[in-house]
């Protein structure tokens, strides 16, 4: 498949479509975390367990939508010396297997300017970004400069957001719209919100883009319920982030876990 | 009456927060604009202020320090407030528009505890369910604000990342509102975060600038000719300048923590080192940040001015040259909190001691000085004493 013809948007679009799965499989990596070359090891086992998407976190100083577990990896992922550039070079070597969701904080993309951030970004084959502290007001500006080079801009609704916003949303959504599942930070839930279906269906209407759902999604039978409910893709972090943390062999234990996901989705 | 809420002050300012949070700032901004139309509002936060706070808290001429300084210099005493410190004003007014929008739970964050104190004082008052966020540094340094919250009914949630001081309580706070913000308003001390925070905080607090204004004309006839307050996130500043804005003759000036020096990267003072801006708490704002944009530690002795950022109406103050923002070092403060326990028998907070530092030291053209005390030191006196050294004042030093 050729990754230089098409855009970002046009690649994400392509992995959701062919995924072969119920719903299209992206887990969250932790750049630098333990270490940069360990952060790739771990994004080449998603690979090979069968993830169609990657979504790659530059690790920040305050991530305010984070729950402990991802809290804690960025933190030793700052300390063990990650930066942007290093997290970059990651997503470019999993951009060659898959299309790489770049998540960044707000205050990473605005020290750098827009159209530098977006420009890196080109540079290093990413496809998407997601900025978590980037609401609909404060968007409308780096939406466009992402328009213009083919990188979908990924905006997030909540079960808190409104109708009006939801239609407002959708309409910007770029690549796919970020549902989140829980009214809460990252991090394992014992079962779902069952308020998740109706949070999907009115997130499904507002757009025309496919919507994964994310936050709180650490099982197979998680995952499997969320495409019941409608998802068309499923987005897991903070299980497989305490699987790099705490395992023995962690690409390995990632690989058997994002494989167990496949399954359940298949 | 308020009929709309800044979300800009400049290029400043903004909502930059996960877009749970968006619909409950919207929820907000509204109730605050409704509560201000409405009598039963506006006239009970004037009652409690009134019979419960102590306001108007007086003005009182510090001869003794003005001696010293050789020009007449003005305290608005905001540490006689109840609680002691200027927090009162803007915890009372938030937790009846919490009652108003019919929420049962506060958190707060809090850094040297003042405001987690008034929070806390607040929801006893007005029976709401209040947890309070606190660095365990800063609970270690302000012990005795960490006992009164306890006994006042509040929760105490230890924070231990990062440098474990307001910082990362504001980012842990955040948090808990991003998760439970259907039952809980969150009581933001400063006036920072995201916007409509900054606006209503400074509206609380604008208080403290409107009585000074009129009792510096009753007493002197005229205006100062300097307004001087210590600004952390900027809560009491802002509430010292607002009366005074128009004023074009009188000069602002906010004293930031220069720490254990400007040179050094351990301060607290973002727009005095015309630091880069960035985002900080759902605000864009000065900001002390690396190149790769990671927020960077802030120190200062005093735990109220230990902050990487600072409210947005102060980064547009600086820019349009309408304030100007200095520092003094750990030292200083230290010195000044010591000079003016002997000087006047007030002690001083370690925050407000910043202030008062930069008078003591300033020459300028100033013949009026008016020093927003903002809180009292009772909170800093283990901390204080600890590093003067042998358990009292130094005596040369005073």
């Amino acid at each position: 498949m050729s990754t230089q013809t098409q855009t970002g948007a046009e690649r994400i679009a392509a992995a959701f479509a062919n995924s072969g799965k119920r719903a299209a499989l992206m887990p969250y990596l932790m750049g630098g975390f333990p270490t940069l070359e360990g952060s790739r090891a771990i994004g080449e086992a998603y690979a090979d367990g069968g993830a169609d998407l990657v979504e790659l976190g530059v690790p920040f100083s305050d991530p305010l939508a984070d729950g402990p577990v991802i809290h804690a990896a960025g933190t030793k992922a700052l300390a063990a010396g990650a930066t942007l550039e290093g997290v970059l070079e990651v997503g470019r070597a999993l951009s060659e297997r898959l299309p790489v969701v770049l998540m960044a904080y707000a205050n990473l993309v605005y020290v750098r300017g827009f159209e530098a951030f977006a420009e890196l970004l080109v540079e290093h084959g990413i496809s998407g970004l997601i900025v978590p502290d980037l609401p609909l007001e404060e968007g409308p500006e780096l939406l466009g400069v992402c328009d213009a080079r083919g990188i979908a801009l990924v905006p997030l609704v909540a079960p808190t957001t409104p109708d009006e916003r939801f239609a407002r949303i959708g309409e910007r959504a770029r690549g796919f719209l970020y549902t989140v599942s829980v009214t809460g930070t990252t991090g394992e839930r014992v079962a779902l919100d069952d308020r998740l279906g109706g949070v999907l269906a009115r997130a499904k209407a507002s757009t025309t883009v496919p919507v994964a759902v994310g936050f709180g999604i650490g099982t197979p039978a998680q995952a499997a319920a969320a495409a019941d409910a409608g998802a068309a893709g499923v987005i897991v972090g903070s299980r497989l982030v305490r699987a790099a943390a705490e395992a023995d062999d962690p690409a390995a234990e990632v690989r058997a876990l994002v494989s167990a996901m496949a399954d359940a989705l298949r | 009456m308020i009929a709309s809420v800044e979300h800009r002050f400049g290029p400043y300012g903004g909502q930059y927060v996960p877009e749970t949070l968006m619909p409950a700032l919207a929820e907000l901004e509204a109730a605050w604009i409704d509560a201000n139309k409405d009598v039963e509002y506006t006239g009970r936060l004037r009652q409690l202020l009134t019979d419960y706070v102590g306001r108007s808290s007086p003005l009182y001429l510090a001869e003794r320090l003005s001696e010293v300084v050789g020009r007449p210099v003005y305290l608005k005493r905001e540490d006689l407030n109840h609680t002691g410190a200027h927090k009162i004003n803007n915890a009372l007014g938030q937790a009846l528009l919490c009652k108003r929008m019919g929420k049962p739970r506060v958190i707060a964050e809090t850094g040297a505890g003042q405001h987690g104190v008034a929070t806390a004082t607040a929801c006893a008052l007005l029976d709401l369910e209040c947890v309070v966020y606190m660095g365990t540094e800063d609970m270690r340094r302000q012990k005795p604000n960490v006992e009164r919250m306890k006994l006042l009914g509040a929760t105490v949630s230890p924070v231990d990342a990062g440098t474990r001081t307001l910082k990362e309580a504001t980012s842990a706070a955040i948090r808990d509102w991003v998760t439970n913000v259907a039952t809980t308003h969150y009581i933001l001390g400063s006036a920072a975060g995201p916007s409509p925070f900054p606006s209503i905080v400074r509206e609380l607090q604008r208080v403290i600038g409107d009585e000074a204004r009129e009792q510096i004309l009753q007493k002197e006839g005229r205006l100062p000719a300097r307004v001087i307050a210590c600004v952390g996130g900027g809560s009491n500043a802002i509430g010292m300048f607002t009366a005074f804005t128009g004023d074009r003759t009188v000069e602002l000036v906010g004293v930031e923590a220069a720490g254990e020096g400007l040179d050094t990267p351990r301060h607290g003072a973002p727009l005095t080192k015309n630091a880069k801006p960035g985002i900080l708490h759902g605000a864009y704002s000065a900001l002390m940040q690396d190149d790769d944009g990671q927020i960077l530690e802030a120190h200062s002795i005093s735990a109220g001015l230990d902050y990487p950022g600072v409210g947005p109406e102060h980064a547009w103050l600086r820019d349009t040259g309408r304030a100007t923002y200095v520092a003094v070092t750990d030292a200083e403060a230290l010195a000044a909190f010591q000079r003016l326990a002997r000087l006047e028998g007030i002690i001083p907070a370690l925050e407000s001691s910043h202030a008062l530092a930069w008078v003591l030291k300033s020459e300028g053209e100033s013949d009026l000085d008016l020093v927003c005390l903002s809180g009292r030191g009772d909170k800093d006196l283990a901390q204080a004493l600890e590093m003067i050294g042998g358990g009292g004042a130094a005596e040369g030093q005073a």
